[in-house]
């Protein structure tokens, strides 16, 4: 009797955990066939990513912010600030190619890999490298434009000029000619007249980089990534591209001058400019004037 | 019901009551026994990500969530740290199990025509239960100082703090130099507090508790579990994309009781391990850990006959070493594990190393070889089916007159939990899940094989 009993409630407990799981997968098949793209492959280095190995993977770690359907609609998007990525519009902030265009999968897959600081986008370096190829697949099936498009042709970086005192002055120039601490400050704190009005593809409030805080980037952490920021913009923010407007030497410029405004992050450029008397005072200024209440961001 | 009460009833009523006693003992040791597993909604909330993203099947740590968890509960994106924070957030999760289960022993010790406690039944018992409860509370106190405080109560409501530390991370900037302090879980890359199985026999690992016989019917003195939350300090590192990972701990003897040890030594734990990528078929990893340590043989002082806490000394010698393996194959994944276990013939035979006392004859120091094999497949976030086998055998006994395979034992569970939704804001799994041991020479009375089985099904839910 009692192993009647048992095997009714086996038979029970079978059913109940296969259904459900039958059901799952038919939706997941129903999302899958709404895409535009319903195949696609990256390719990184010698990686070539699969769509179909992404999916699982995006209904395991991507959905809940960027939403079933690529859109950024994830049931944490109303609570997620700056709102999360829509892939749909296959716009990208952080690109090695001119603004309008698409990035390279390696754009996307180093953006993956790094993450978003003062995001909601972590780090996915614990995945393989595979993985991440694989996303990258996936994520281009939400948008018709990688079929369509092509990849822009990544920007030249050219060699980073020896570091001068003339260049990071020059760079503080270029900072009021171009009107950068209109949105990042004065002091490159991220609080300049316009910070609160800045609004961004999705019209949500985005707050301008605070260099004050931070030493990382959205889209890196060196020189280089720096200069590619100011030439490629960010496309989806208000940061515009700035390849028509300065030369790649000014730019070089203008990233040595902004590591001056890193005032808790040891870099050649800041050391220069404390060795003067202009600089010393001004980041001995900032430095006493210290109102951020939470632990500065160190590397 | 009627049907229910006769399975329960059959036979006499002193046979009832000792078995209706043995059960209860039994399942307030089987339940006290369910270790507190760690899947935090609290860190869902936190972040706004699903479970399935630090777990493959919660509890058990997907490589990102190790990672989250290895840098100190931090995602490394600048919104770690509280201010960062609605400041109504409160990190807490609670989780408990409402379940049926049955629990089956071969020969339990009975009265009978044998005397008190003289006999031995087959007793089988089922119904409906509950887990203990555990109050998850977690995260970082501030940028890169974490911390984890586990009040966990078993099924009656009686709370015990399963574990209390505080951890410096990434001290000077580096993930090499992470500080715990505190009573914390070792650093085992297959986690008893992450297991995915709950029953009384498949609910803990037996390798990470298994101690020989003294001789039949006689366990040893001391207590040790690489399972068991312990107290003491690690020192963790990792590198940056958590690929490889070492730590070491120095512990209280304590098996991590609280108060003062009985003992005045320190033990450590030291473990070890590298990952790599093999293609498309996922993230392998290897290592190594090892428990060295000592416990009191008896104590040096004593107040009416019992021993004063603290002054427990003769120290002897136990060491527990692993090998474990962590194989991917897409959505198949296999841990494999081989133990060796070392204890002193002191310890062993329970013999008090009194100075100038000698071991009593035939006494040898036992030790052991020990398998795991745990496997899963993952269909997709929501589902998951477990299998485990897990062996030890004796290699030598603590008395040359014990059989050769007393306490060799055999254990296999199945299981299977399916999440219904995946959220960032709670947990729930349908669970269910059969687990049989055989021991060689465990039974009570008689000293012959003894057979231990549970079946479980259970809603598993934190919030």
């Amino acid at each position: 009797m009692l192993n009647i009993k048992i095997s009714k409630i086996c038979l029970n407990v079978a059913v109940a955990l296969i259904l459900p799981a039958a059901i799952s997968a038919q939706q997941a098949d129903q999302a899958a066939a709404a895409k535009p793209n319903p195949h696609m492959e990256s390719h990184i280095g010698d990686l070539t990513g699969h769509s179909e190995a992404g999916a699982d993977l995006y209904y395991r770690y991507c959905w809940g912010c960027h939403g079933a359907r690529g859109n950024g609609d994830g049931e944490n998007a109303p609570w997620v600030t700056p709102t999360p990525r829509n892939f749909v519009t296959a716009t990208f902030k952080c690109r090695s190619t001119p603004t309008g265009t698409l990035p390279l999968d390696s754009d996307i897959y180093d953006a993956m890999t790094r993450g978003f600081i003062t995001t909601n986008m972590p780090s996915w370096a614990a995945l393989t490298s595979q993985n991440r190829a694989d996303l990258v697949a996936f994520i281009k099936t939400f948008s018709a434009r990688w079929v369509t498009d092509k990849a822009g042709d990544p920007v030249t970086v050219p060699p980073e000029p020896a570091l001068t005192l003339d260049s990071i002055k020059h760079g503080k120039t270029l900072f009021q000619k171009l009107e950068c601490w209109k949105c990042h400050g004065p002091e490159g704190r991220g609080d300049g007249p316009s910070a609160s009005t800045l609004t961004d593809s999705n019209d949500q409030p985005i707050k301008p980089y605070n260099f004050y805080t931070g030493y990382r980037f959205k889209c890196g952490t060196t020189n280089s990534d720096l200069y590619k920021i100011f030439m490629t913009g960010l496309d989806g923010t208000p940061m515009p591209s700035f390849a028509d407007v300065v030369k790649p030497e000014e730019a070089w410029d203008l990233v040595h001058y902004l590591r001056t405004l890193q005032i808790w992050h040891k870099s050649p450029e800041l050391t220069l400019w404390e060795g003067t008397p202009e600089g010393a005072a001004i980041v001995k200024a900032e430095r006493v004037r210290n109102t951020y209440t939470g632990n500065p961001i160190r590397p | 019901m009627e049907q229910f009460r006769s399975l329960e009833v059959k036979g006499a009523w002193s046979r009832f009551a000792a078995g209706l006693g043995f059960s209860v003992a039994l399942l307030a040791l089987l339940l006290l026994d369910c270790r507190p597993a760690n899947a935090l909604p609290a860190f869902a909330r936190k972040y706004g990500m699903p479970c399935s993203s630090c777990h493959e099947a919660w509890p058990k740590l997907s490589p990102f969530g190790q990672q989250f968890k290895d840098n100190g509960y931090q995602m490394g994106n600048d919104r770690d740290a509280p201010i960062f924070q609605n400041p109504a957030y409160w990190p807490v999760t609670f989780r408990i199990t409402p379940m049926w289960h049955r629990e089956s022993t071969d020969k339990a010790q009975v009265d009978g025509s044998n005397g008190p406690s003289g006999n031995e039944a087959q007793i089988t018992t089922h119904g409906f239960d509950w887990s203990g409860l555990d109050f998850h509370t977690a995260g970082t106190l501030a940028h890169n100082i974490s911390f984890y405080v586990l009040p966990s109560a078993d099924n009656t409501g009686a709370f015990h703090f399963e574990a209390v530390w505080a951890r410096l991370d990434n001290l000077a900037g580096s993930p090499w130099l992470n500080i715990k302090l505190g009573k914390f879980e070792l650093d085992n890359l297959l986690s008893e507090k992450r297991i995915l199985t709950l029953s009384g026999v498949g609910g803990s690992y037996q390798n990470y508790h298994f101690q020989p016989f003294v001789m039949p019917g006689v366990t040893e003195g001391y207590t040790n579990g690489i399972g068991d939350n312990q107290d003491g300090i690690e020192w963790l590192g990792h590198s940056k994309d958590d690929r490889t990972r070492v730590s070491a701990s120095l512990l209280s003897s304590n098996d991590g009781n609280p108060g003062l040890p009985t003992s005045r030594t320190y033990d450590g734990f030291f473990a070890a391990s590298r990952a790599f990528e093999l293609g498309s078929l996922g993230l392998q990893r290897v290592g190594g850990f090892a428990y060295i340590g000592q416990a009191s043989t008896y104590f040096q002082y004593t107040n009416g006959g019992v021993g004063v806490p603290g002054t427990g000394i003769g120290n002897k010698g136990f060491q527990r070493y692993g090998l474990i393996g962590m194989w991917y194959l897409k959505k198949f994944d296999i841990t494999t594990i081989y133990f060796r276990g070392h204890d002193s013939a002191w310890l062993g035979t329970n013999t008090a190393a009194v100075p100038g006392a000698t071991l009593p004859t035939g006494a040898q120091a036992p030790s052991w070889n020990g398998g795991l094999f745990e496997s899963h497949y993952n269909f997709n976030p929501h589902w998951i089916i477990i299998n485990r086998y897990e062996l030890v055998r004796m290699s030598q006994q603590a008395f040359t007159s014990n059989p050769g395979n007393l306490g060799n034992l055999d254990v296999l569970t199945f299981g299977t939990r399916y999440y219904p939704f995946i959220s960032s804001r709670a947990g729930f799994a349908y669970h269910g899940e059969y687990a049989i041991i055989w021991q060689k020479g465990a039974s009570p009375v008689t000293f012959s094989n003894l057979t231990t089985s549970s079946l479980l099904f259970g809603f598993d839910f934190d919030f």
